[in-house]
């Protein structure tokens, strides 16, 4: 047994130690209040002194203990190895993989009605933020241009529904495709003057971009209604039927009158839910479909070396600026999704946490992996909800939560998978008698 | 004489107060191997950077197939046949070998957006063509086992290797290679050696190449630009090179 394994750590254990006490006893032990004029301290009930005490000598003792500790996880993991479990290769089994996402789409179309709205309600959320996070992969993951000021896009998407809907009574479904395109042609205008941009540089602008965004809306009152917001956004329908009670307008059914049943605010719920559901698939099948075109394949290129990307005739400028386009397109579709939802939007809406969050999305599932995105959007959405009682540390949970994954899982929860292409058999065959192969062939 | 396909006139090069290149003037006539050697930072480099446009000479012309080539952006360049490897493997080393291949297509496939979105005829066909040419390539350097393997994980020679096969399905008139041999073994300089010969052979391509590998250089070699220090030192026939008195002053010692 090597030294390190058996030293103990004094110096770390006393430095975490009065870290911990350091944070604990000011975040915990004591509150200031004004009382009258004065400020008092209070201090916290004997119970929770004893929590933070026992929390101190738990991180003392861990700490200090870390390397006996570690040697001895490292020899039982050698002498008792896990038992390694092969699922089934999904890709030599393509029915098998068309029954499985059948199936897995059928169980998430059929689940609302099982379920309560609130929960329903909130994986609509769920799904809002996978939308942007497949999104923003685009242009992050694959194309890898580092972009914060992705809320901008949404925000441009949302804006444009409520306000053509205002303005000019367009309805859910032509704002749909009407702000994909907007919002892909804003992507457009600003790819432009980032062409030349790199990383950080990047970063900075597209933070910029999605900032002036927001100020714009906030300070066009008399278009925008600034702070105040749209509000009366209208819901989508389906094929003209309305989820309200009573019909908006005069000559229009409700959906509960059409089919003669009885009127549930839940109903409205569940169509949101599936609609973005719908969304979600549409957005998935695009990217899939991409990633195994060559525009898909030159977006990741373009992320893995430029200089070589001209050496072999590929248009650096137009790969970055479809990139920008395409990844936008889908914040419009998810913000006039979200604007239909909620009904009302403000500015408030689209601050830059936004951006973060969803670049957390993208980051924490990893990049480029789509299984990734929709697994760390669900998370980031669901376990705030959860976590209720944690409210206002939610910030510092996210906080760990990446320190954490970037220790020991930096590539991301599901990194990223090369697809798998198989080369025709008979193909290389045929080469192989028509050409008379190379001695550099034969020593391989 | 053969037709001339990349004729280069005058060419200079100058960063701030550098003269990187000094009026350097080239000639690479159809399925001609030209070799440009030199002392280290004599601008070999630099002259590949002119040609293939990640450079605008400051001075010179370039002509490819006639056509004045030294204002346009490389990536126009190489869409008319230049296409070039790097003194360090360039690869698009997170993306399998068989993926770096058909990215290396991209302006020979079909690109439309509906088309791949909704998989037509037309799409899959050209599709299969670039798979079939990749395989093709893969088979000739040897690569075929390693199709769906990431290409910064091969040995340093099959990245070598990748990166000709890359050029190579960009159906390329003119190949420029720098320092193709630089950090492999003796074994591999000679299939390197004969790998070129047959591209040159069997699939009409010109090679351009900047070589430190004598032996290679004098055996594959028809004609050889010698420059020292930015400027044009000798050119002529592997023999003539090698007996000049300049040449091997310069760059081959004084002994």
């Amino acid at each position: 047994m090597n030294k390190s394994s058996t030293t103990l750590r004094w110096f770390p254990a006393f430095m975490a130690t009065g870290t911990l006490l350091l944070v604990a006893v000011l975040m915990l032990g004591v509150q200031l209040s004004t009382e009258n004029t004065e400020l008092v301290v209070h201090f916290a009930a004997s119970e929770r002194w004893h929590l933070i005490l026992f929390g101190a000598v738990l991180v003392f003792l861990v700490q200090l203990f870390r390397n006996p500790i570690s040697a001895f996880w490292q020899r039982t993991k050698k002498h008792n190895p896990l038992p390694q479990v092969q699922l089934p290769s999904l890709n030599d089994n393509k029915s098998l993989k068309r029954l499985l996402i059948s199936f897995a789409v059928a169980g998430l179309m059929v689940w609302p009605f099982f379920v309560s709205r609130g929960a329903v309600d909130l994986a609509t959320l769920a799904l809002i933020y996978v939308m942007l996070g497949l999104g923003l992969n685009v242009v992050v993951g694959l194309a890898g241009l580092l972009d914060l000021g992705y809320v901008g896009f949404y925000a441009v998407g949302a804006y444009s529904y409520a306000l053509l809907s205002q303005y000019f009574g367009l309805d859910f479904w032509s704002c749909l495709l009407i702000g994909g395109v907007m919002v892909a042609f804003f992507g457009f205008i600003l790819g432009f003057p980032v062409l030349r941009l790199r990383g950080d540089y990047l970063a900075i602008v597209t933070l910029g971009f999605g900032e002036i965004i927001r100020i714009l809306l906030n300070n066009w009152t008399s278009i925008t209604g600034g702070p105040n917001g749209i509000s009366q956004i209208p819901k989508p329908t389906l094929f003209g039927l309305e989820f309200s009670r009573r019909a908006k307008e005069d000559g229009n059914v409700p959906f509960h009158e059409f089919f003669g049943i009885d009127y549930s605010s839940g109903y409205k719920v569940i169509f949101l839910y599936i609609l973005a559901l719908l969304l979600v698939l549409l957005t998935l099948y695009i990217i899939n479909r991409l990633l195994r075109m060559p525009i898909g394949r030159a977006w990741e290129a373009l992320r893995e070396d430029d200089i070589a990307c001209r050496s072999l005739g590929l248009n650096p400028t137009a790969i970055k600026l479809s990139a920008f386009t395409i990844g936008a397109a889908f914040a419009g579709f998810a913000g006039t999704f979200f604007a239909a939802r909620q009904g009302f939007i403000s500015p408030e809406s689209f601050t830059f946490i936004e951006s973060a969050i969803i670049l957390a999305i993208v980051v924490l599932g990893g990049m480029g992996s789509q299984m990734g995105v929709i697994l760390a959007a669900v998370i980031m959405t669901v376990l705030p909800e959860f976590a209720r009682e944690f409210q206002e540390y939610r910030m510092l949970m996210f906080g760990l939560m990446m320190v954490l994954m970037m220790m020991w899982r930096p590539e991301g929860l599901m990194p990223m998978k090369r697809p798998y292409l198989k080369l025709k058999k008979h193909q290389s065959d045929k080469d192989n008698a028509s050409v008379n192969r190379q001695p550099i062939a034969e020593s391989v | 004489m053969s037709q001339c396909l990349l004729e280069a006139s005058d060419l200079s090069m100058r960063f701030g107060g550098l003269l990187a290149v000094d009026q350097m003037a080239l000639k690479v006539r159809k399925g001609e191997i030209v070799s440009i050697i030199g002392p280290n930072g004599a601008g070999k480099t630099t002259v590949f950077n002119c040609l293939t446009g990640f450079y605008k000479p400051t001075g010179g012309k370039i002509l490819f197939q006639g056509q004045a080539v030294e204002k346009l952006p490389g990536f126009k360049i190489a869409r008319l046949g230049v296409v070039r490897t790097f003194q360090n493997v360039r690869l698009f080393k997170a993306m399998t070998v068989l993926e770096n291949l058909l990215v290396a297509q991209h302006r020979h496939l079909n690109t439309g957006l509906l088309a791949g979105l909704f998989k037509t005829p037309s799409f899959r066909k050209s599709e299969a063509k670039a798979m079939e040419r990749a395989a093709y390539w893969l088979n000739k350097v040897g690569l075929t086992e390693f199709a769906n393997r990431e290409a910064g994980n091969l040995a340093y020679g099959q990245q070598r290797r990748l990166e000709i096969a890359r050029c190579m399905v960009t159906d390329p008139q003119l190949l420029m290679l720098d320092e193709p041999a630089a950090g492999l073994n003796p074994n591999e300089t000679r299939e390197l050696d004969e790998l070129i010969s047959d591209l040159r052979k069997n699939h009409g391509v010109s090679v351009l190449l900047i070589e430190h590998d004598m032996k290679l250089v004098m055996e594959i070699s028809d004609r050889i630009y010698v420059i020292n220090q930015g400027r044009p030192l000798a050119s002529g026939t592997p023999e003539a090179v090698r007996n000049h008195p300049e040449v091997i002053k310069a760059y081959l010692g004084e002994s």
